[in-house]
C-alpha cells in the first residue's frame, strides 16, 4: 500500500523516536507497563505505515461490496440505508408482547426481534413440569400457531422483517410463521426475516439444546433446503458469536468459534446434497459489541474478510452473495452493571458505535436496567434513541468504513485474522466444530477466558466503573419491569382451551405423519407445517422428535 | 482453616442456560480450597436437593438468571429441611431484583449475591458462616 523506500525511511525514524520516548519513561512513565486488547493482543504506543507495510490493499481490503468485503458488504453502506434498528423483545403472553412490538414500531424501529421464553426454546408446552417458574419470563410463551397469530395480530408480515431467537425448535416456529403469512395472504417469496437456528453455539454457550448434534444438523439443513425453494429471502440461520462472547470468550475466540460453526453448517448442507450457492447467500451472522472499542471494529472487519476467504477458497462458492458475511449485532449484556445503572447508557452507546463503524446490518442496543431485570419501556426507548443519535446526528454514516486505513485498525484487523486462523486450523485438526464441541475444546477455552476476565476485575487490573472504581451508593431504580405471575396460569388455560377446541383426529394424523417422516431422510418441513397448521402444539411436535431423535446429554465440564 | 475441606454444590436451577457466573464462582471456590461439585444445566429443585444430600455438601449455591428464582429457590431449601439436612447453607445468585430478596431470605435462602459481587466476598461469606 506504501512506497517501500519511504516505509524504510520511516522505520528508521520511528526506531529513533521509540528510543527517545523510552528514555523519557523514567521521568514520565505510562499508566501501565503493558497495554493489551481484550483478546490479549499487545497494543503498541503508536501505529504507522510500518505496521501495515505488507498489506495489499487489493487483496486484503478491496472496495465496499467487493471481495473480500473487509470494508463492507454493500457499495454505499449507510449512505444508502441505515442498519435495521431491531430491539429484541418478548415477555409474558403473546398478547402483551404484541403490545410492545407495536410500541417499538411506532417509535421508529424498523424490524422485529422475538425473544421466546425458555420452555418454548426447549420445546416444552407451558404446562410441562419443567416449565415451572419459566413461562413468559425471558421471552414470550408460544405453545401453538394460535399464540403466533396473537403475537403478530395487526402487524402485516409483508411489511416487517422479523428475527426470531429460536434454535432447537426453529423449524417448528418458522413453520408457524409461514402458516400465519399464508393466512395473511402474503406470498412466501415476499417474507423477510431470520431464524437463529444455530444449534452448535447452544451446546457451547447458550444451553437451549434439545436433540443430539446429528439430527439437529439435519433439522437445520432441512430448513436451508426448504427456504431456498419456497422462502428465498429468509435468513435461514444466524450463526452466533454473541452468546459465546457473553459466556466469556475473547473477541478472537468469538469470531473463530462462530466461523468454525459456520464451516460445519456449510459442510453439513453440502453433505446433504445442497449446492453451496443455493443456500450460502442466506447464511447470516450475529456478533457481540463489547467494550474494547477499536478491537471490536477490527473484529467485524476481520470476520468479513475471513468468511469471504473461507467461502471462496474452501467451499468454492461463486455467487458473490455467498461470500458476504452479513451480521446482526447486540451490545454486550455482560458488560452492564447493576451498580449505577444509568452509566450503562454510555457503555451501550460506545458499543453500538463500534458495531456501526464495523459495518453491521442490524443492531440491538441493550437497556440500562438489564443487569437488574427485563428492560422497562422507558429504558428500551433510550436504547433505541441511542441508535437513532448514531444514525442521524453524528455523521459517522456519511462515508463507508471511516476507520479503514487507520494504521491501528488495519494492523489489529490483520492480527485478529491471524489469531482466528490459528483457532480454525486447530479446530480442523480436532475434526471440525462438532467434534471440537464434543471434546469440550471450545467450552474449556471460553471458561478459561471468563475466569481470567473475572480475576482481572477483582484485581483491579480491569476497571469497571461503579464496581471496582468510582463506587457509590445509589438507589436501585424503582420502575423495573416485572412479569405478572398470573401469566403462566393464563397461558396454561389458553392451551387447555385450544386442546379442547381443535380437531384431534387431524392432529393425531399429522403427528403420526411427522413421526414417520422423522424416521426417513426426507425433508421434515412439510410434515412440521402440516402439524402446526392443525394446531399441534410445540411440545407435541418436539415430543415426537425427542422420541425419534433422542435428547442431548450435556457433558459437565469444570 | 478446617481440616476437612468445605464441600459445595453449585447448581443451575431451571431451564436457564447462563452458566458463566456459576462456573466462575465454582472455579473461584475451588481455588480457595473448597471441594466443588457443579451440576450442569437444567436441574429441578428435587434433583438439586437430592444431589446435595447424596454428596453430603455443606453449601448449596443456586443460580438462575431467567427470573425463575422465586419458584425454584425456595423448594430447594424446603426439601433439604424435609430431609433433615438443616445445616446446609443455601445461597443464591443471578439477576434477582432487590424486592425479592427479603422473601427468599425468609424461606431459608441465607444470602443472595447479585450481579457485580466479587468472588472474594462470596468466599469470605462461606468461610465465616461455616
Amino acid at each position: 500500500m506504501f512506497d517501500q523506500e519511504k516505509v524504510q525511511a520511516l522505520r528508521s525514524k520511528k526506531e529513533e523516536w521509540d528510543r527517545k520516548t523510552t528514555a523519557q519513561l523514567a521521568r514520565s512513565p505510562e499508566r501501565k507497563q503493558e497495554f493489551k486488547t481484550d483478546s490479549d493482543v499487545p497494543v503498541q504506543r503508536l501505529y504507522t505505515p510500518v505496521d501495515i507495510a505488507d498489506l495489499s490493499y487489493e487483496r486484503e481490503l478491496g472496495l465496499p461490496g467487493e471481495y473480500p468485503f473487509t470494508r463492507g458488504v454493500q457499495p454505499t453502506m449507510y449512505r444508502g440505508r441505515l442498519w435495521t434498528m431491531r430491539q429484541y423483545a418478548g415477555f409474558g403472553t403473546a398478547e402483551e408482547t404484541n403490545g410492545r412490538f407495536k410500541y417499538l414500531l411506532e417509535q421508529g424501529q424498523t424490524g422485529l426481534s422475538v425473544a421466546f421464553d425458555l420452555p418454548t426454546q426447549i420445546g416444552y408446552d407451558s404446562d410441562h413440569p419443567l416449565a415451572r417458574g419459566e413461562v413468559g419470563k425471558v421471552g414470550v410463551a408460544i405453545d401453538s400457531l394460535q399464540d403466533i397469530e396473537l403475537l403478530f395480530d395487526g402487524i402485516p408480515l409483508k411489511k416487517v422483517s422479523t428475527s426470531m431467537t429460536i434454535n432447537s425448535p426453529a423449524a417448528v416456529i418458522l413453520a408457524m410463521y409461514l402458516v400465519l403469512a399464508e393466512k395473511q395472504g402474503v406470498v412466501l417469496a415476499e417474507l423477510n426475516g431470520t431464524i437463529q437456528n444455530d444449534i452448535l453455539k447452544e451446546y457451547v454457550a447458550r444451553g437451549t439444546y434439545i436433540f443430539p448434534p446429528l439430527p439437529s444438523m439435519r433439522l437445520i439443513t432441512d430448513t436451508f433446503a426448504y427456504c431456498a425453494e419456497h422462502v428465498p429471502n429468509w435468513n435461514t440461520i444466524s450463526i452466533s458469536g454473541y452468546h459465546i462472547r457473553e459466556a466469556g470468550s475473547t473477541a478472537v475466540q468469538e469470531i473463530a468459534f462462530t466461523l468454525a460453526d459456520g464451516i460445519a453448517y456449510v459442510d453439513a448442507a453440502i453433505k446433504a446434497g445442497l449446492d453451496v450457492d443455493n443456500f450460502a447467500p442466506r447464511l447470516s451472522f450475529f456478533f457481540n459489541a463489547h467494550l474494547n472499542f477499536f478491537e471490536e471494529v477490527a473484529k467485524f472487519r476481520a470476520a468479513r474478510r475471513i468468511w469471504a476467504k473461507i467461502m471462496s477458497e474452501r467451499f468454492k462458492a461463486k455467487d458473490p452473495r455467498s461470500l458476504m458475511l452479513r451480521f446482526h449485532t447486540q451490545t454486550a449484556g455482560c458488560s452492564l452493571t447493576a451498580q449505577q445503572p444509568d452509566v450503562n447508557i454510555m457503555r451501550v452507546a460506545y458499543q453500538a458505535l463500534s458495531a456501526v463503524l464495523g459495518g453491521t446490518q442490524s443492531l440491538h442496543t441493550n437497556s440500562r436496567d438489564e443487569a437488574l431485570a427485563l428492560p422497562s419501556e422507558q429504558s428500551v426507548l433510550i436504547a433505541l434513541r441511542t441508535q437513532q443519535v448514531i444514525g442521524y446526528e453524528i455523521g459517522v454514516t456519511d462515508t463507508v468504513d471511516p476507520l479503514g486505513g487507520s494504521y491501528y485498525i488495519e494492523s489489529l484487523t490483520n492480527k485478529i485474522e491471524e489469531d482466528v486462523w490459528d483457532y480454525i486450523n486447530k479446530i480442523d485438526e480436532l475434526g471440525g466444530a462438532v467434534r471440537a464441541i464434543e471434546k469440550g475444546f471450545m467450552q474449556r477455552e471460553i471458561q478459561r477466558s471468563a475466569y481470567a476476565y473475572q480475576r482481572q476485575i477483582e484485581s483491579g487490573e480491569r476497571v469497571v466503573i461503579g464496581v471496582n472504581k468510582f463506587q457509590m451508593e445509589t438507589e436501585r431504580p424503582k420502575d423495573l419491569l416485572k412479569v405478572n405471575p398470573a401469566v403462566a396460569e393464563r397461558q396454561v388455560e389458553k392451551l387447555r382451551n385450544l386442546l379442547e377446541s381443535r380437531n384431534q383426529r387431524m392432529v393425531s394424523e399429522a403427528l403420526q405423519n411427522l413421526r414417520n417422516t422423522a424416521q426417513t431422510n426426507e425433508n421434515l418441513m412439510p410434515a412440521i407445517i402440516r402439524a402446526v397448521s392443525v394446531y399441534a402444539t410445540l411440545g407435541e411436535i418436539c415430543g415426537i422428535l425427542r422420541e425419534v431423535f433422542g435428547e442431548y446429554q450435556q457433558q459437565v465440564l469444570l | 482453616m478446617n481440616e476437612k475441606r468445605i464441600r459445595v454444590l453449585i447448581a443451575k436451577a431451571g431451564l436457564d442456560g447462563h452458566d458463566r457466573g456459576a462456573k466462575v464462582i465454582a472455579q473461584a471456590l475451588r481455588d480457595a480450597g473448597m471441594e466443588v461439585i457443579y451440576t450442569g444445566l437444567r436441574q429441578t429443585p428435587e434433583q438439586i436437593a437430592e444431589t446435595a444430600i447424596q454428596e453430603d455438601v455443606q453449601v448449596v449455591g443456586l443460580s438462575s438468571l431467567s427470573g425463575a428464582h422465586m419458584q425454584l429457590f425456595p423448594p430447594v431449601a424446603q426439601l433439604l429441611r424435609e430431609h433433615g439436612a438443616v445445616d446446609v447453607l443455601v445461597i443464591g445468585g443471578g439477576i434477582i431484583p432487590e424486592e425479592d430478596i427479603p422473601y427468599l431470605k425468609g424461606v431459608g435462602i441465607a444470602e443472595i449475591f447479585t450481579a457485580g459481587t466479587s468472588t472474594g466476598d462470596i468466599i469470605k461469606y462461606i468461610q465465616e458462616r461455616l
